[in-house]
């Protein structure tokens, strides 16, 4: 048994080795954990094919849940010793599994730092502590401009580049009834969807401001620049030349797919669902810069970690499965079948995935993306969705909700921050 | 040993071989869990790390909450419109219904109907009416005659009203169903009697059908506000993408447990809660109990 071990590390630090010893070794089985999407499992099935071609004697098993319960399942797994040797994991809550111990860094000889920080787009380094990464992602999300091109055909418009021909654009496409009701909007709003992501880290940064400061922990816009790119928001769907009212046919993405909203932010997961709408012809650019070419957008990314869970040959398999899902090979497979971007440079800023006309703008939008780490998404959101409806329902001024948002945000990040570090 | 008991003590042993089964069971997966929660309910707790001792800080914190009181208020506010509501109309379609015998059965079911419906088609559905111009039934009705379109959802002040009609409408088959079977009980010989005193029939209402009708009101005024003091299933999904909103105007206390729990992951600060609507659902079950029971 012993002389077996001496042979699974020769193979894990020798990956050319690897065929010779592989009729050998005898097979190791590791688990993956996803959630549920259909295009990221039938992707995440290729490349376990590819990588058991290339590694006879590793298997992976891959098990997924559906979204609404995989981070409740997740938790629950993994301290119980249930859980999977890799894992899947939004960005924000790699805090909560690094204390918790439920994760590993990954070994600095296979992912040596130094290279992640060059061949990774900077976002990532969020995931960095210290020397060793606690995880990498496959693929990053950003925001762009989804535009109808009929209605833009039908209104005279080109897709904007800066925010003053979005509002123009937009007001060429508001239509509205004989009593005043809007019946098309010229674009969508709502915190609920993603438009609190390009309030916090495009438009503020966008108005000369920075969201937080003090790594995230500190809220930082609660001043002039949030202030503008609140007025700025609220401009969309307050007065009487509003473009867009919040809750518009329910949901944004819903009255943009039924045909009734001009334009709408959103990320690149969205790509897929809009493919599948029957009638929509719909293009897409980059988010509106300013006046002086400012520009600024936010990304997301889910990671994969190897957990605690995984020792001895497990390990060694793990951190194979997990240099072959963060290659550049695996990153065009994750973009041609998710429609998720690549997250090196080297991949997604190829002449053909930039100049996509689908792909590019989200691609160009990773250079200029800021990733915000937040301590409870929902929670952060839903305060973004107050300081509006504070403003339209109860109708408080700007500055006031500003600052109450800003206190409120400030307690969720204290109250994460010091029970972390207790 | 089996053999020396007595006929009695006999019945005794399989009485309790039998109840064992059900006492496990409920123990298990039911007193343990609600134990393990008080317990929680003084504990910080991520899901993910150890639990670490924190007192009564939790209780603390919910305490000075605002949120939390909003909440409070809004629960009550529930059981407080629900429960008389809900009770008023189902007795008063009961009471006629069992007076007609045209599609008498018919009429049974539609009204059931409703009952058996999930909760969370039925919120979505509501929830669609709902919607402003251009999607909704109810203001595309209203704009189509020419009147404002009303903000269902979209008000502090309407959204709860809103959210709760059709929570009362679902479970109004329900208690039809318990009223109609609480009239049949009721003997005809008092009412023949009363016929032939010529009592008006206002009058053998108060004086004969209520009285008579009480143990059935007693059972649907605590079962009904359990379930209103526990609304959930119908805010959440009119709801969901400001859970409780518009400004905490619908939220109950279960749906701020749910996001503490499940979206925040404070599972120590959600079990407080849990204990404090536990708490409030017991004195209000006992108060009615009381109240109902003797006069």
């Amino acid at each position: 048994m012993a002389f077996f071990n001496v042979k699974a590390l020769a193979v894990a630090t020798a990956t050319s080795a690897a065929a010779l010893f592989s009729t050998a070794a005898q097979a190791v089985e590791i688990e993956y954990w996803q959630y549920f999407f259909d295009a990221r499992v039938q992707a995440m099935e290729t490349l376990i094919e590819n990588f058991q071609e290339a590694n006879p004697d590793i298997t992976v098993k891959m098990t997924h849940f559906p979204y609404a319960d995989y981070r409740t399942k997740v938790a629950a797994a993994i301290p119980a010793g249930e859980g999977p040797d890799v894992v899947q994991l939004f960005y924000g809550w790699l805090n909560d599994y690094v204390a918790a111990d439920l994760i590993q860094p990954l070994p600095a000889d296979v992912f040596p730092a130094s290279q992640i920080d060059e061949e990774f787009f900077p976002m990532v380094q969020a995931m960095k502590d210290g020397d060793a990464y606690w995880a990498l992602p496959t693929a990053v999300r950003s925001l762009a401009l989804f535009y109808n091109e009929r209605l833009l055909e039908e209104a005279g418009v080109e897709p904007p580049t800066t925010l003053d021909e979005m509002i123009a654009a937009a007001k060429a496409m508001t239509k509205r009834d004989g009593a005043g009701n809007l019946t098309q909007v010229g674009m969508t709003a709502g915190m609920t969807a993603q438009d609190h992501h390009w309030w916090r880290e495009g438009l503020i940064r966008q108005f000369g401001g920075e969201p937080y400061v003090d790594d995230y922990q500190t809220v930082n816009y609660n001043n002039e620049a949030g202030l503008e790119a609140l007025n700025f928001y609220s401009s969309l769907f307050t007065g009487d030349d509003a473009v867009t009212a919040i809750g518009f046919m329910d949901e944004p993405q819903a009255a943009f797919k039924a045909g009734r909203a001009g334009m709408h932010i959103d990320g690149s997961f969205r790509i897929g669902s809009l493919n599948n709408t029957r009638g929509l012809k719909w293009g897409v650019t980059e988010l509106p810069a300013t006046a002086d070419g400012t520009r600024s957008n936010y990304s997301s990314y889910w990671v994969n970690a190897i957990t605690t869970k995984a020792e001895g040959e497990k390990y060694d398999a793990a951190v194979k499965f997990m240099d072959y899902i963060t290659s550049d090979e695996a990153m065009q497979i994750w973009l041609d079948v998710v429609g998720e971007l690549p997250a090196k440079p080297s991949v997604g800023l190829t002449e053909e995935n930039s100049s996509d006309p689908v792909f590019g703008p989200f691609i160009k939008g990773l250079a200029y993306a800021n990733t915000t780490k937040f301590a409870n998404e929902s929670g952060q959101r839903q305060l973004m969705v107050e300081m509006v409806e504070r403003m339209t329902l109860q109708g408080m001024s700007a500055e006031e909700s500003l600052a109450i948002a800003a206190e409120a945000e400030q307690k969720i990040l204290d109250e994460y921050y010091n029970s972390a570090s207790n | 040993m089996y053999r020396n008991l007595t006929i009695r003590q006999k019945q005794i042993v399989w009485a309790w071989a039998f109840l064992a089964i059900p006492i496990l069971f409920y123990g298990v997966i039911r007193f343990y869990p609600t134990g393990n929660a008080i317990l929680i309910s003084f504990q910080e707790w991520n899901l993910l790390g150890d639990r670490t001792w924190t007192g009564f800080d939790n209780y603390h914190k919910l305490f000075a909450d605002p949120v939390f009181w909003k909440v409070f208020k809004n629960t009550f506010v529930y059981l407080l419109l629900g429960t008389p509501i809900s009770l008023v109309i189902s007795f008063v379609i009961a009471y006629h219904l069992d007076k007609t015998r045209f599609m008498h059965g018919f009429l049974r079911m539609l009204y059931f109907l409703p009952f058996m419906t999930s909760a969370v088609a039925m919120a979505w559905v509501w929830r669609w009416f709902y919607q402003p111009v251009p999607v909704g039934l109810f203001n595309n009705a209203l704009a189509s005659i020419g009147i404002p379109q009303f903000p269902f959802l979209q008000s502090t002040t309407w959204a709860l009203p809103s959210v709760l009609a059709p929570a009362v409408w679902a479970g109004l088959g329900f208690q039809v169903i318990i009223f109609m079977a609480g009239l049949r009980a009721i003997p005809r010989s008092y009412y023949e009697a009363a016929r032939i005193d010529g009592v008006s029939s206002w009058t053998v209402l108060w004086e004969i059908t209520l009285p008579l009708l009480k143990p059935t009101i007693v059972f649907i005024v605590v079962f009904s506000s359990i379930g209103f003091l526990r609304i959930f299933d119908h805010v959440f999904n009119m709801t969901t993408n400001n859970p409780g909103g518009p400004l905490n105007s619908t939220k109950p206390l279960v749906l701020m447990i749910y996001e503490t729990a499940f979206s925040a992951f404070d599972m120590g600060y959600a079990a407080a809660q849990t204990v404090v609507l536990f708490l409030v659902l017991l004195v209000v079950s006992l108060i009615q109990l009381r109240i109902l029971r003797d006069s």
